[in-house]
């Protein structure tokens, strides 16, 4: 085995009584991807945080290069050759590239000789490993892709030998994940070791060559990849079997609840992002909708709520349409049975900054069951929220805490539980699982298929293939605003994928 | 003639005007492009001119003077720092505090060491900063045109005026050309981004503040030591505050401050111009509607004429390590 890149020995952190790291040995190899996977508060940012030098371990050993060491700050971390790719990137968005790369490695007060270094530098790091970006663009007027790239270069400027990625791929489309994923390999063959922190176990089992999992603050496991199973390293994460697979019954398909005819609709710059799209959802099923990010699902969605204003078409809601201007009342559509579990939960679904409570009646606050004459009815509030966190084992169990301080996976528990509890007819719903950990996709696949099983009509968008496969009876897959498939849920990953990069599409139109 | 020499009349007043207000808004800049906001500009010019004519007066140096004003300033700047960069307090009540400390202080003092109903005693040639005159501009005076623009304009002012103008270049090149400028400029925009490429955000952020002191220090050495002979109480008279809206009207650009206190003291320059004089079509227009139309004019400017003003993206969060 090659010499370890990075070694540590029993490292121990807590943040007030929360233990993030227990007693935590890791080694990484020279010249490797090593991969370290766990729920989120597993502790794997924190572990990477203390080898950055963001914060100190408590105890513990680090060992770069076979030296022990001590990391107090990013700069000793940064002068060990240590980088890191955040997962909110660390960039100044009106700064250019250039700028961005020698913010903080600058030669001298001047700017102008560190300037005309790292641009030199940036073509041949672009030559080596395929890094290409224009050192002149401002950051903000990048795609996250190159923005992220632009991380990485830092890291490389810094003369990095070891980069940690955090979460890298969050943020990308599949395109963007698979160009990342040559690079990181690209990086791995000039003899950089790269750790990988992720809880997408496809990526690892993908790229990695070695993986960690993590549980609780303790590291529960390192696995030779070749030697694993994305089955088994659920189940370490997670701590008990995993179905990666919802198994559920036969739909039992009832009559049309909502109905979508030749909808069209525009963004704000005037491009038709949906093009005449016609489909029905009928009670007892769960429709999804496959697509890469970007192809018109999201302002298919926005105007199926009434939110977003439509150009033509018409959508019908249990038989009467719905008011497709844009100014739609959303209480009078989820009097009339739609619920909405909108994609983007921060910016939509929740207040971050209101109560646990507050946000699990957010929107249904005029129902009669949370009024006291002009009151809201406090009582009923919490004993209704304490009823959906148990219902939904949203944790911590607390209606009183801040939504901001819950994890994704349980903020969604929370927009899902709203929503879901209303009993609606009809139950849209946008990437249910973005950022979820594994044990609470299951949850909420199984609840969503529960949803059906009650003669609802679900639909579901999601840019998780397996997800789509998972749950859907009917998938429909979306490119450049069009419906261009229909599949059952037997649809293989090869037939889905080349409806969603628009292969079949192009060949019919020519 | 008369007119042209009335119009560089009211020009060398708008210079005289608009260097405090250039002083201040450069000031401003350097702080709130580190993410500060200042809303203190006001006190520590009024500390710096009462620290400055103070000492002025009793040391009889211009000079002693202008350093302890602008020793003064700093230190009223560091007590901004201490509140709002290491205790993370609210900026904007941190430099409403300092306003008030500097209004009540300055008129305390002055009466307790001068018994003069707070003010300084009238300063004596010596101790105040002197116009300087150029080579040659009495004899040039006479030249139709040019003659009165380089004798009134150019020359005849006080160093510390050709000094607020040099401040604008200067600024402009620190910021865009130094190191520390890169650093301030991103500190202001995205302080995790400094962090994590091993600089100290504080330690930044102090540095800022300091050129913030030393500069509110030289404007107000500037009203007590040159536009008056001694320290008055309240004599900023909101200056800082105009100061702050030129900063947003120059979208925090140290070229755009310049002309934006220009506009703000030649609107001052004007309305002193025009007191009792009849207006074409109106006629005559009380004082006090003069007094009022650049404060009028600055509404209306920021209200429709800036466009969309950004600023600095994390101006006014104080910086908090995240988990």
């Amino acid at each position: 085995m090659a010499q370890a890149a990075i070694e540590l020995i029993g490292i121990n952190k807590s943040f007030g009584a929360v233990r993030a790291n227990r007693d935590i040995n890791l080694e990484v190899a020279r010249g490797t991807i090593h991969g370290i996977v766990g729920e989120n508060g597993a502790g794997k940012s924190t572990l990477m945080s203390i080898l950055y030098g963001f914060y100190q371990a408590d105890s513990g050993e680090i060992h770069v290069g076979g030296k022990p060491v001590s990391i107090n700050t990013s700069n000793d971390a940064i002068a060990l050759g240590i980088g890191m790719v955040h997962q909110h990137f660390m960039l100044v968005d009106n700064f250019t590239v250039l700028e961005n790369v020698i913010l903080g490695a600058e030669n001298d007060a001047l700017l102008k000789s560190s300037i005309a270094k790292a641009r030199s530098e940036l073509e041949r790091l672009e030559r080596e490993y395929g890094l290409e970006v224009d050192p002149d663009a401002i950051i903000e007027e990048l795609p996250v892709g190159l923005q992220q790239r632009v991380e990485i270069l830092k890291a490389l400027y810094r003369g990095a030998e070891i980069l940690i990625l955090d979460e890298p791929t969050g943020v990308l489309t599949p395109a963007e994940a698979d160009h990342l994923f040559r690079i990181l390999k690209q990086l791995k063959e000039q003899g950089k070791t790269v750790v990988l922190i992720t809880h997408k176990l496809r990526e690892i089992m993908a790229i990695t060559d070695t993986v960690s999992v993590m549980r609780q603050g303790t590291m529960v496991a390192t696995r030779a990849t070749k030697e694993t199973t994305v089955g088994e390293l659920a189940e370490l994460m997670v701590g008990r079997r995993v179905l990666l697979r919802v198994e559920k019954g036969q739909s039992e398909a009832g009559a049309i609840k909502l109905s979508v005819k030749n909808l069209t609709v525009k963004d704000s710059r005037g491009v038709t992002m949906v093009d005449d799209v016609s489909f029905d959802v009928r009670g007892g099923e769960i429709v999804g909708i496959a697509g890469v990010a970007g192809n018109g699902q999201s302002e298919l969605l926005e105007a199926i709520s009434g939110i977003r204003h439509a150009v033509s078409g018409e959508v019908m809601l249990e038989g009467r349409p719905v008011d497709l201007t844009g100014k739609a009342d959303p209480g009078e559509l989820r009097d009339r049975g739609l619920a909405h579990v909108p994609e983007d939960r921060h910016h939509v679904g929740l207040v971050l900054a209101f109560e646990e409570n507050e946000n699990s009646i957010l929107g249904y606050h005029d129902d009669e069951r949370y009024l006291k004459g002009p009151f809201l009815n406090v009582d009923a509030i919490m004993a209704d929220a304490k009823d959906k966190i148990e219902k939904y084992d949203i944790r911590p169990g607390n209606p009183r805490l801040r939504t901001a301080n819950f994890s994704g996976g349980n903020q969604q528990k929370i927009v899902l539980a709203r929503e879901m509890e209303q009993d609606p007819g009809v139950l849209i719903v946008g990437q249910p699982t973005r950022g979820v950990d594994v044990g609470a996709i299951e949850f909420i696949h199984k609840r969503l298929i529960a949803m059906r099983d009650q003669g609802k009509a679900v639909l579901v968008v999601s840019v998780e293939l397996d997800e789509i496969r998972s749950l859907s009876d009917r998938i429909l897959v979306m490119f450049a605003g069009r419906i261009v498939g229909e599949h059952g849920p037997e649809a293989t990953e090869g037939e889905l994928g080349l409806l969603m990069a628009g292969v079949e599409h192009q060949e019919a139109a020519e | 003639m008369d007119s042209f020499v009335a119009i560089v009349q009211v020009l060398d007043s708008t210079i005289r005007l608009s260097v405090p207000l250039l002083l201040a808004c450069l000031a401003g800049l350097y702080s709130e492009r580190a993410g500060i906001f200042d809303i203190g500009l006001e006190g520590k010019m009024l500390v710096g001119a009462f620290a400055g004519a103070a000492a002025a007066s009793v040391f009889h140096s211009a000079f002693i003077g202008l350093g302890m004003a602008i020793l003064i300033s700093v230190a009223f700047a560091m007590v901004h720092g201490f509140a709002s960069i290491t205790h993370r307090g609210n900026q904007i009540v941190s430099g409403v505090a300092i306003n008030f400390v500097a209004a009540g202080s300055t008129i305390i003092l002055g009466q307790a060491w001068f018994q003069q109903g707070g003010r300084t005693p009238a300063l004596q040639p010596g101790e105040r900063f002197e116009a300087i005159v150029w080579p040659g501009a009495d004899a040039v005076r006479g030249v139709p045109i040019l003659g009165p623009i380089y004798s009134e304009l150019i020359s005849g002012h006080s160093i510390l005026v050709y000094f607020a103008f040099a401040m604008v270049p200067f600024t402009w090149w620190v910021l865009f050309r130094t190191r520390f400028g890169l650093r301030m400029r991103a500190v202001g925009e995205n302080p995790a981004a400094v962090d994590t490429a091993g600089i100290s955000v504080a330690w930044l952020r102090y540095r800022a503040l300091i050129c913030t002191g030393v500069l509110t220090g030289v404007a107000g050495a500037y009203l007590s030591m040159v536009q008056n002979g001694g320290f008055v109480k309240d004599m900023t008279a909101g200056k800082g505050y105009i100061a702050l809206a030129a900063l947003i009207f120059a979208k925090w650009k140290p070229v755009n401050a310049m002309f934006a206190c220009l506009l703000f003291g030649f609107l001052d320059a004007l309305s002193i111009r025009l007191q009792g004089t009849p207006l074409p079509i109106v006629g005559k227009v009380p004082v006090q509607f003069m007094q009022a139309l650049p404060y009028v004019l600055t509404v209306i400017l920021l209200a429709g004429f800036i466009g969309k003003a950004i600023p600095p993206r994390a101006g006014g969060v104080p910086y908090v390590k995240e988990r």
